[in-house]
């Protein structure tokens, strides 16, 4: 049997796989996509680490502004314990060969980044995911470790609350398989995919994992915490760097004057943005000042996707952006040692996951950070517990899993399109659930989606091919998105505050008395409950 | 507009109500809207994930970077395995990295200025989007050969002050390696990130021949006159 199974092959997984690795496990990764092909790719500005290469920093500066941001959410230990050991994530992505730019000096050059008080954020050009990723990617390799493509997580298999494993389907033969583990790593990434084409994300960010903890009965907990980046690509929600406005770039409005200090924290610059278009003014990231030749150099993959997907010139012409969901910071519920909480031998990690580290706003560059020196942890810690278990398979989650799946191929009928329908609920829940949220539009929005939920046997899937169905897959997406949806919805709707990324312009002050607070939500007979958590100070 | 797609069954014809989009948009388009059976493979939408690459009038590119124009012929890339329409399997071209060992071999201790970053750092650009290998002819006759991107990856390393072993990574790309490229260049035309393999692959042909190495075509050529 695999000591450790990881779902998901993004950094957070491809880490705690190396780690994992490196201390004796056997070691599986497996995903929907690719290794290489996840969400990490597209992370551009940087990793942060106070190595005060380039500006004075300390550990602390970075632990207070991570704090300041987190707006009284997060754990002040795993605030600690991240930004203590982020030089030592650098100087191990070092040596794994990572090639991060550099300063005069030959040290690893650092940009600045909103909400930072220091030039913290380590980068290679605007590709520091991509080039994070592929080389742990090529270090895998190295070490043998074998990564599946191609299986998309169906279930968690639970007994007693203990995960034995997870059922997945394998899109190319369209089989469902179960894979049994001594412990499993989730490491499946965010939920923002369900802001449909109001998303930086890559299509394939639903949720899954978080999903199926909730289906397995473990608890996710500050789903409506998510963030909204400030500069996307109007027409096509393609991401602008936050580098851009750290190098000097500039938000203008139609009238061509600036409206609000570009680098405070993403949350607030996003709200900025959202008043300016809610009077009608259009809004633009100017760069043209900072000239061709810099542009080039510090931002080529920026001015590549200005130029094919708005066909703007950034050194000649204004931008036309809009704020988008961008990162989830609520998840699956983790416990310092990054055990999901209300399952055993069970961790989370990476953006699917909530440990504390971002509370009510991320700060740029904390991301990268989280899933290599989380990753390690949850790799570490779950091999440090593997011992004690062993399970035998009674193939009945996988069974379930196989019938349902021939139904949708063999039975269930084609009467609503779902693809028009999630690209709906996209549009709605960044006018409802988006920047600004307001408790009636959340609760209409909220029974629109229970709704939908009860008419998805109505949908399935007009393609009923067996193998390399991606009509099933994005079917099977639709549905965990939905599920996701219903609690971030009503997450929203439980905290009557504004603080961080959550903000109801009816109570725009953050309320500490009562909701200094997770917000937990959970599934108990077949129905969704949850409570709040006071935060321990 | 209509544009054209090799599906597994055979061609078909769609015409699309949009123009000026890119061509992912337009699969997606006909997979909500019109045939939902319609299979091809993304992720991203921006370029950096490597998911998407198909071929357009016999050219690789990535749909998500692509503008589609009337009457454009998609298929899927050559030299992989169709999983079904313009869906390939990557995971068996992917195993060259691991014949050619691209990876840091002997991670040592090393200055890195920034001129030295510029050595690599198109290199390290790489989406693995198997363009490169899919417009390689080379495999058409070898399809052992360990093909581009493998060996710009093992460039990538031998570059890097932190290698401690160049050796190694030069000893794995000999055979069915750089001296079975014929520098034709496709790679290099087709590589969405402006990465140049042909380069890469006379520069590891120029360390190579620092560690002893020499062209075996060379060696087995006799120039017409029969041999000495």
């Amino acid at each position: 049997m695999i000591d450790i199974l990881i779902i998901g092959s993004g950094g957070a997984g491809l880490s705690s796989a190396l780690e994992a690795k490196a201390q004796g496990a056997n070691v599986l990764v497996i995903g929907k996509h690719y290794p290489t092909a996840s969400q990490t790719s597209m992370a551009q500005g940087g990793i942060n680490a106070s190595l005060g290469n380039v500006t004075p920093d300390s550990v602390q500066a970075h632990i207070d502004d991570t704090i300041k941001s987190a707006h009284a959410l997060c754990s002040v230990k795993m605030v600690k314990e991240l930004c203590e050991d982020a030089p030592k994530s650098i100087k191990w992505l070092e040596k794994i060969g990572v090639p991060f730019d550099r300063t005069n000096e030959a040290k690893v050059a650092q940009r600045q980044l909103g909400g930072a008080s220091s030039k913290r954020a380590c980068y290679a050009q605007d590709y520091t995911g991509l080039k994070i990723l592929h080389t742990l990617y090529d270090t895998c390799l190295k070490e043998g470790i074998e990564m599946v493509e191609e299986h998309f997580l169906l279930n968690l298999i639970v007994k007693d609350k203990v995960v034995m494993g997870a059922t997945f389907l394998d899109i190319i033969t369209g089989e469902v398989k179960e894979i049994l583990a001594k412990n499993t790593i989730i490491a499946t990434g965010g939920y923002c995919g369900i802001y449909k084409n109001y998303t930086t994300n890559a299509q394939g960010a639903t949720g899954d994992g978080v999903a199926s903890v909730l289906r397995a009965g473990g608890v996710v907990s500050d789903m409506e915490f998510i963030q909204f980046h400030p500069t996307a690509l109007k027409s096509s929600a393609i991401l602008i760097s936050e580098s851009a406005r750290g190098e000097g770039g500039y938000l203008i409005n139609s009238k061509e004057e600036r409206f609000v200090d570009e680098l405070l924290s993403r949350d607030v610059v996003a709200r900025a943005i959202t008043s300016q278009i809610d009077e009608g003014q259009e809004v633009f990231l100017d760069l043209r000042h900072l000239g061709e030749d810099r542009l080039l150099k510090l931002m080529p993959q920026e001015v590549r996707l200005c130029k094919l997907h708005e066909n703007i010139d950034p050194a000649k012409e204004l931008i036309p952006i809009k704020p988008v969901a961008h990162y989830s910071m609520g998840g699956i519920d983790v416990n310092e040692k990054l055990e999901v909480r209300g399952l055993k031998n069970c961790y989370a990690v990476g953006e699917c996951s909530n440990a504390k580290v971002h509370g009510a706003n991320r700060l740029g560059g904390n991301s990268l950070l989280e899933i290599v020196s989380l990753g390690r942890r949850a790799g570490k810690n779950a091999v440090g517990t593997i011992s004690k278990h062993t399970y035998e398979s009674n193939n009945n989650q996988r069974q379930k899993d196989q019938e349902y799946i021939n139904s949708l191929l063999e039975e269930y009928p084609y009467q609503h399109n779902f693809y028009t329908i999630q690209d709906e609920l996209g549009e709605k829940l960044y006018k409802h659930a988006g920047v600004v949220r307001d408790n009636s539009e959340l609760n209409n929005l909220l029974n629109e989606i229970r709704v939908i939920k009860a008419d998805i046997d109505n949908m399935g899937i007009g393609d009923k091919s067996r193998e390399n169905n991606s009509n099933l897959v994005e079917f099977l997406e639709f549905q965990n998105m939905l599920e996701i949806a219903e609690v971030v919805l009503d997450s929203a709707l439980v905290r009557d505050e504004s603080r961080g990324a959550h903000y109801k312009s009816a109570f725009p002050n953050e309320d500490d008395k009562l909701y200094k607070a997770h917000s937990l939500f959970w599934v108990e007979d077949g129905i969704l409950q949850n409570r709040l958590e006071r935060v321990k100070s | 507009m209509t544009i054209t797609v090799q599906k597994s069954n055979g061609r078909v014809t769609y015409s699309l109500p949009i123009e000026g989009v890119t061509l992912l948009k337009a699969l997606y388009h006909i997979k909500k809207s019109e045939d939902n059976s319609l299979t091809f493979s993304s992720n991203c939408r921006s370029g950096v994930c490597g998911t998407c690459a198909v071929r357009v009038n016999g050219k690789e590119v990535l749909a998500c970077s692509y503008t589609i124009q009337d009457g454009d012929l998609v298929e899927p890339l050559t030299y992989h395995e169709v999983e079904r329409d313009l869906k390939v399997n990557k995971q068996k071209r992917r195993e060259t990295l691991k014949s050619a060992t691209a990876w840091l071999q002997a991670p040592q201790e090393a200055t890195i200025t920034p001129e030295i970053v510029t050595i690599s750092e198109k290199q390290s650009d790489c989406i693995l989007c198997n363009s490169c290998y899919s417009s390689c002819p080379v495999l058409e006759v070898n399809p052992n050969f360990i093909g581009p991107f493998a060996l710009t990856r093992a460039y990538r390393y031998s570059s890097d002050p932190r290698e401690g072993s160049v050796k190694t990574i030069i000893d794995n790309i000999q055979t069915n390696g750089i001296w079975d490229c014929t520098l034709c260049g496709n790679c290099t035309e087709v590589c969405p990130q402006g990465i140049d393999p042909k380069m890469d692959i006379n520069m590891l042909r120029a360390t190579s021949s620092q560690f002893g190495y020499s062209d075996p075509n060379f060696q087995t050529m006799d120039f017409g006159f029969g041999g000495f």
